[in-house]
């Protein structure tokens, strides 16, 4: 609970940083300390948005997810495509719907298509295996698999062109303390925050969060209970995959450049926060995101003032740092101490 | 019985293969179909096929009275250093080129380079403006200018049109051209306005997507232009993001900007900007109007600067090959005999501007182009540069 804690005093932290700023104006570097603060919680709320999808899955099915990166491509493209249907791009709606409207359209629908395509993935790839009774090992390359058929499938059928995301949100900028913060940004950091809120409320809340607390707990005494545990699974992989898909749209809401390979490494940095968080807990997906995103930052923040430091060692130095809170507690910052772990 | 069947299949299939190998000439091309850069494999291949269209139309080409009919073979190098080397292995060992046209891009020519000269083999990449890719290797060309003419430009364009009397860049570390581009800017625009008047010279890696950070800095250094030496897919989120950050003043990039796709991806963030390039599009005239009008009535698109080069490159090729006068057959003496035939090009007509090699270096003496991205997104021509 200690950790918790901290994760939502920060923001307050930050605050009162920002009133300190604030007393002392005309400081040119608290103003980019300011805006590199914003520039990591933004690009943190995409890795704990992602995070969290690994998390899920981890937590009820103890099975690494490899093809999650991947389908929060998918996201991206579906949310793309859904866009510019809505926007009157293929001749099927009129054009002249307003942006607002083609916004609100695609965010459900993205999450439910892009959900869709997780389960589907459970249902032919992960399933028979699962019910084989094969090892955690071969479904964890099943994934892997699944991944890279995702991304060479989308390579062979869209080509190698890259997309350009429509811009559903007009370009406004607000400016906090001489920072600047774009409202695609914001709403990426603010709905970060509510799926997080909404997370905790589920699984610990819900009849089903508790479904799929019992299912990570015990896969076998399960169904004993008269719990149906395909139904808890695909449960599981829709919320997780929906969050992947509302990541893909906010991340190219921001980064309006699709390109097939988009979600491999954001998809791997979001897998390493979710094990440094410790993995199978909801907050420590959270946290672990953020952490990365402020590492990162920092590391480029840094490279003036500290010597040997420079921007490209951004990836070096803060795996490093990630691999030394691993090393003083492998279960990561939140998990609990198993005996069996891949 | 057995050996005199093997003997008589071998006969029956050297036979044709030499009269095959006979009036046909194997130039290989070594360009990304697929991976970063799609486009500029597309345009490359577009180019090549319309001039082998046009030369096999016309009969053939003509080498010292004979006519030989153009093969063009090409290997997909996915725009990577690795897959560029196996691609050059295969035309050279494999496929037994006379020539390898590409690859393009620098980070793939170094290396792909190395493995031509070794072999013998005359190579001209289209579109490499790295020094090194021709550095001490007699059998490389190029058909394009190099980093060291185009850094100087550009920031002799900065200091005087644009008035910057400081500047910020912003490039990938990761990749031999940007560094390469980045860091001759730098030397140039601190000779014209100073020592440290680059006050931000920021870094970043391949496959970036957030550059957040490294703009906030720059920022902060509040440069009068910033200089972006990096591809099309990179640009647009470099410049939304310098935008969205507050950033108000030019950003100037390089030929790496000039690609039909730069415009699909930015829309109204690029235009207004300027970049250095080989030629322009909007505004061209004689043999070059020429190419670009059929390239583009054959392929619906407007050539770019890929595709200009490319056919430059496969031109200066051909025009090498009809001043070697004949062809041995013997592929050795041909590739060398052809490298001395390139070595010496004077004047060489190309729609990129008159190219003329010294016999020493494989890089050509040409001028560059800036280019004023319009208000319509074409890039259209500003003025001319020459060394």
């Amino acid at each position: 609970m200690g950790a918790e804690g901290l994760a939502f005093r920060a923001p307050f932290a930050f605050v009162t940083f920002l009133v300190l700023n604030q007393l002392a104006p005309g400081q040119d570097m608290l103003h980019t300390l300011m805006q590199q603060a914003l520039n990591a919680l933004q690009q943190g709320s995409i890795y704990a948005l992602i995070a969290l999808g690994y998390c899920l899955v981890y937590g009820v099915l103890l099975l690494i997810n490899f093809a999650h990166g991947d389908i929060f491509m998918v996201g991206a493209y579906v949310a793309f495509f859904i866009a510019s249907m809505a926007m009157g791009k293929y001749g099927l709606l009129p054009a002249g719907i307003p942006k607002w409207a083609v916004l609100a359209a695609t965010v459900p629908l993205t999450m439910l298509l892009t959900s869709g395509v997780g389960v589907l993935i459970e249902r032919v790839a992960y399933r028979p295996l699962r019910l084989k009774g094969a090892n955690r090992l071969y479904v964890v390359i099943t994934a892997l698999m699944m991944g890279i058929i995702l991304e060479y499938g989308n390579l062979s059928i869209l080509g190698a062109n890259r997309l350009s995301f429509p811009s559903l949100m007009p370009r406004m900028i607000f400016e906090p303390f001489g920072a600047r913060i774009t409202i695609t940004e914001l709403s990426a950091i603010v709905t970060c925050f509510a799926v997080f809120a909404l997370l905790q409320w589920i699984v610990t809340k819900t009849k089903l969060g508790m479904a799929m607390q019992a299912v990570s707990y015990d896969k076998f005494a399960v169904p004993l209970m008269g719990i149906p545990l395909d139904a808890v699974i695909v449960f599981t992989f829709f919320l997780g995959s929906s969050l992947a898909g509302l990541a893909g749209l906010l991340y190219a809401l921001n980064f309006p450049v699709l390109d097939p390979f988009m979600g491999a490494m954001v998809g791997w940095k979001a897998f390493v926060a979710a094990v440094v968080g410790g993995i199978g807990d909801i907050r420590g997906a959270f946290v672990g995101g953020f952490l990365m995103a402020f590492l990162e930052v920092a590391v480029v923040a840094a490279s003036d003032y500290v010597p040997f430091i420079k921007p490209e060692m951004r990836d070096l130095v803060s795996f490093s740092a990630l691999l030394i809170i691993l090393t003083i507690k492998p279960t990561g910052i939140f998990g609990k101490p198993k005996t069996t772990k891949i | 019985m057995k050996k005199l069947l093997v003997a008589l299949l071998v006969a029956a299939l050297a036979i044709p293969a030499v009269a095959f190998g006979a009036d046909t000439i194997k130039i290989g091309f070594n360009i990304p179909l697929t991976g970063d850069q799609p486009k500029v494999g597309e345009m490359s291949k577009d180019a090549a096929e319309m001039l082998q269209e046009k030369i096999n139309g016309a009969g053939g080409l003509d080498v010292g009275g004979k006519k030989y009919k153009l093969e063009f073979v090409y290997v997909d190098n996915e725009a990577k250093p690795e897959s560029a080397v196996n691609a050059a292995l295969k035309l050279i060992e494999g496929d037994k080129v006379l020539a390898m046209v590409g690859p393009q891009a620098s980070a793939r020519a170094i290396p792909a380079a190395e493995i031509a000269n070794n072999n013998k083999t005359v190579m001209v990449s289209a579109w490499s403006t790295n020094p090194k890719t021709t550095l001490d290797r007699p059998y490389v060309f190029r058909a394009c200018f190099l980093d060291d003419f185009q850094g100087p430009v550009a920031a002799k364009f900065a200091s005087g049109e644009l008035k910057a009397k400081t500047a910020g860049v912003l490039y990938d570390v990761a990749s031999d051209y940007p560094k390469g581009l980045a860091e001759e800017f730098k030397k140039s625009f601190e000779t014209i306005n100073g020592p440290k008047s680059v006050v931000a010279f920021e870094t970043f890696t391949t496959k970036d997507v957030d550059f957040k950070a490294q703009l906030t800095k720059i920022i902060e250094a509040k440069p009068d232009v910033l200089f972006v030496p990096q591809y099309y897919n990179e640009v647009p989120l470099i410049i939304k993001q310098a935008r969205d950050l507050g950033y108000k003043g030019p950003v100037l990039g390089s030929d790496s900007w000039g690609s039909a796709e730069l415009m699909n991806l930015c829309g109204d963030d690029c235009k207004g900007q300027y970049f250095v390039t080989h030629y322009a599009a909007a505004g061209a005239k004689g043999a070059t109007k020429e190419f670009i009008d059929a390239f583009t009535a054959k392929f619906k698109d407007t050539p770019d600067d890929v595709a200009a080069l490319t056919w430059d490159a496969t031109g200066m090729v051909l025009a090498a090959i009809q001043k070697m006068g004949a062809l041995s057959n013997d592929l050795a003496k041909d590739r060398t005999a052809l490298r001395d035939a390139m070595s010496t090009m004077r004047d060489y007509a190309g729609i990129t501007g008159k190219m003329s090699f010294d016999g020493k270096t494989g890089d050509p003496v040409k001028c560059a182009v800036i280019v004023k991205i319009n208000d319509k997104g074409e890039f259209a021509f500003h003025e001319s540069v020459c060394p």
